[in-house]
C-alpha cells in the first residue's frame, strides 16, 4: 500500500520525519551588531572578507558556511547525495561559484528570499522519497551585491526610503539526513504565486504579505492545525511593514497569530539603533536566523514545534524598470523535536 | 569676498536641493527621473531666457545644481545656432557643457583609482 502524503490542497506530511543533523551560519558586520549576534557561528569584520569584489565575498561566505555545517555533522562529504542552494545574484552565481569545488551533485534553487526553505522543502522530499540519505540545503545574500542587483549600485549613493528593507549579508546551511535524533522536518506546504499588485521594489514586505497569508492559512486548513499548535511561527522576511500586514490579514480570517509570531527580518536587526528602516531581507536572513537562533532554540527544546514560512519577491530589475508588479511566494515547513 | 553673494548662492542652491529631496521622499520618482527632470527644467528656463535672472541673483547657487547644466545646454545651443546655423542645434549644447562633462569623467576616473566602494552606514 502506498502511503499518501498529501493532505488538503497543497500540504504534505512526511512518512518519516527528516532529521536536521547540523546547521551553520556566517554573517556580516552589521548583523554582528544586531540582537542575534551570539547565535551565529561566525561574524565577519568587513563586507569583503579579503576578496576583491562583493560577489566573490558572498561566494566565500556560502562556501565556508557549507563546509562548517558538513564538519559539524560529522558526515564525510562523499556521503552527501545532493546540495540544494541558491542566492539572489543573476543566475545564482554566488552559490554555484562558491560551491563549484564541493564535488557534490548540485541543484541550484531560486525562490528569492524563500530560497532557504525552498531548499529544505525540496531536500526533505528527496530524503522522504528515498532518493537521498544526506543533503545540504543552503542560501546566501550580501547587502552590497544585492543593492547592485535589484536597486542601484552603492557608488551612486542614493537614499533609501523608510519602507525599504536591508539585505542581510550572510549565509545559512542545514544538513538534512534520513536518520538522527532531531529536530525533524515533519510537514511541508509549498506556496503558490500571489500578486498583490505592488510595484515598489522598496516595499517588498507589503508585496509578499499576501503570499505569506495564503500559505499560512492553507497550511492551517490542510492540516487542521490552529496557530496555537506551534510554539513559534516565523516568516522571513516580511520586515516590520509586512509583519503588521500579515497579522492583520490573518486576524481578519479568524487566525490570531499575534502572540507566537515573529519575522526573521524583524529579529536580526535593532530597528532603533541600526537604522535598517523596515528590517532585514535576503536569502541569508531566514537562512542565518534559522541556522543560528531558531535551530539552537529547538535543540534546547525552548521551542518544540516551529512553523517556518519563507517569503520571496519574484521580481528582477528589468521587471521593475518595465513597471511590472511584484509577485510574491511563500513556502512553509514545520519543524518539531 | 562678497559674503552676501555667498549667502544668496547657499540659499538658492539649497532650495533647489530641497525640491529634489521632497521629490525623493514624497513621490515614487526614481533618482534617474528626478535627475532628468532637473536638467530638462533648467533647459526650458534657460531657453526662455529666465534662468539667467536666477544666475545673476545667486551665481554658483544656480549654475552648480543640475538645472544649471540644463540652462547651459540651452544657452549653448542658441548661441551656436546664431553663429553657425542650424547645425548648432546639434553641436552647441554639448560644446558649451564640454568643460563640465570632461571634468566629471576625468575626476570620476581619478576617484575610482584612489577609492574603494564601501557599504552604506544606513
Amino acid at each position: 500500500m502506498i502511503f499518501i502524503k498529501k493532505v488538503g490542497n497543497q500540504s504534505y506530511i512526511l512518512s518519516k520525519p527528516v532529521n536536521i543533523a547540523s546547521t551553520a551560519s556566517i554573517v556580516g558586520p552589521k548583523e554582528k551588531n544586531g540582537p542575534l549576534h551570539q547565535f551565529f557561528d561566525q561574524c565577519l569584520e568587513d563586507e569583503f572578507w579579503g576578496e576583491k569584489s562583493w560577489e566573490k565575498a558572498e561566494s566565500k561566505i556560502i562556501k565556508e558556511t557549507v563546509n562548517m555545517a558538513i564538519a559539524k555533522s560529522g558526515i564525510p562529504s562523499k556521503d552527501i547525495d545532493f546540495c540544494f542552494a541558491g542566492d539572489l545574484l543573476n543566475q545564482c552565481i554566488a552559490s554555484s561559484f562558491g560551491l563549484r569545488e564541493s564535488n557534490i551533485p548540485f541543484l541550484g534553487m531560486f525562490g528569492a528570499c524563500s530560497t532557504f526553505i525552498e531548499s529544505m522543502l525540496t531536500g526533505s522530499v528527496f530524503i522522504d522519497g528515498d532518493f537521498a540519505t544526506n543533503v545540504i540545503c543552503a542560501a546566501s545574500s550580501h547587502f552590497c551585491s544585492a543593492e547592485k542587483q535589484f536597486r542601484f549600485p552603492l557608488e551612486l549613493g542614493n537614499q533609501r526610503p523608510q519602507t525599504s528593507q536591508w539585505t542581510v549579508t550572510g549565509s545559512g546551511c542545514a544538513i538534512l539526513t534520513k536518520e538522527g535524533t532531531g529536530p525533524y522536518v515533519t510537514t511541508l506546504t509549498p506556496g503558490k504565486i500571489v500578486d498583490m499588485g505592488i510595484k515598489d521594489a522598496n516595499n517588498m514586505g507589503a508585496a509578499m504579505a499576501g503570499a505569506a497569508e495564503d500559505t499560512l492559512l492553507t497550511h492551517f486548513q490542510d492540516t487542521g492545525r490552529a496557530p496555537s499548535y506551534y510554539d513559534a511561527i516565523f516568516t522571513g522576511d516580511l520586515g516590520h511593514v509586512g509583519k503588521d500586514i500579515l497579522i492583520d490579514l490573518a486576524g481578519s480570517k479568524g487566525y490570531n497569530i499575534k502572540s507566537n509570531y515573529n519575522d526573521c527580518g524583524v529579529l536580526i536587526f535593532d530597528k532603533e539603533n541600526q537604522d535598517t528602516h523596515s528590517g532585514g531581507s535576503g536569502c541569508g536572513c531566514i537562512a542565518s536566523v534559522f541556522a543560528g537562533y531558531i535551530y539552537q532554540m529547538l535543540q534546547q527544546k525552548k521551542y518544540r514545534r516551529v512553523l517556518m514560512i519563507a517569503t520571496g519577491a519574484l521580481m528582477n530589475s528589468t521587471s521593475s524598470q518595465q513597471g511590472e508588479s511584484i509577485p510574491g511566494i511563500a513556502h512553509a515547513i514545520s519543524i518539531e523535536v | 569676498m562678497d559674503w552676501f553673494m555667498v549667502l544668496k548662492a547657499f540659499i538658492t542652491g539649497g532650495i533647489i536641493c530641497i525640491i529634489g529631496q521632497v521629490l525623493i521622499d514624497k513621490t515614487k520618482l526614481t533618482p534617474a527621473r528626478i535627475l532628468v527632470a532637473f536638467v530638462t527644467a533648467g533647459a526650458i528656463l534657460g531657453g526662455l531666457g529666465w534662468y539667467k535672472y536666477l544666475i545673476d541673483f545667486a551665481g554658483c547657487g544656480a549654475t552648480v545644481p543640475l538645472t544649471g547644466f540644463g540652462n547651459l545646454l540651452a544657452k549653448g545651443t542658441i548661441t551656436e545656432v546664431h553663429s553657425s546655423g542650424l547645425i548648432g542645434a546639434f553641436t552647441g549644447g554639448i560644446k558649451a557643457a564640454s568643460g563640465g562633462i570632461a571634468a566629471a569623467i576625468f575626476f570620476g576616473y581619478i576617484a575610482s583609482l584612489v577609492s574603494k566602494p564601501k557599504i552604506k552606514k544606513q
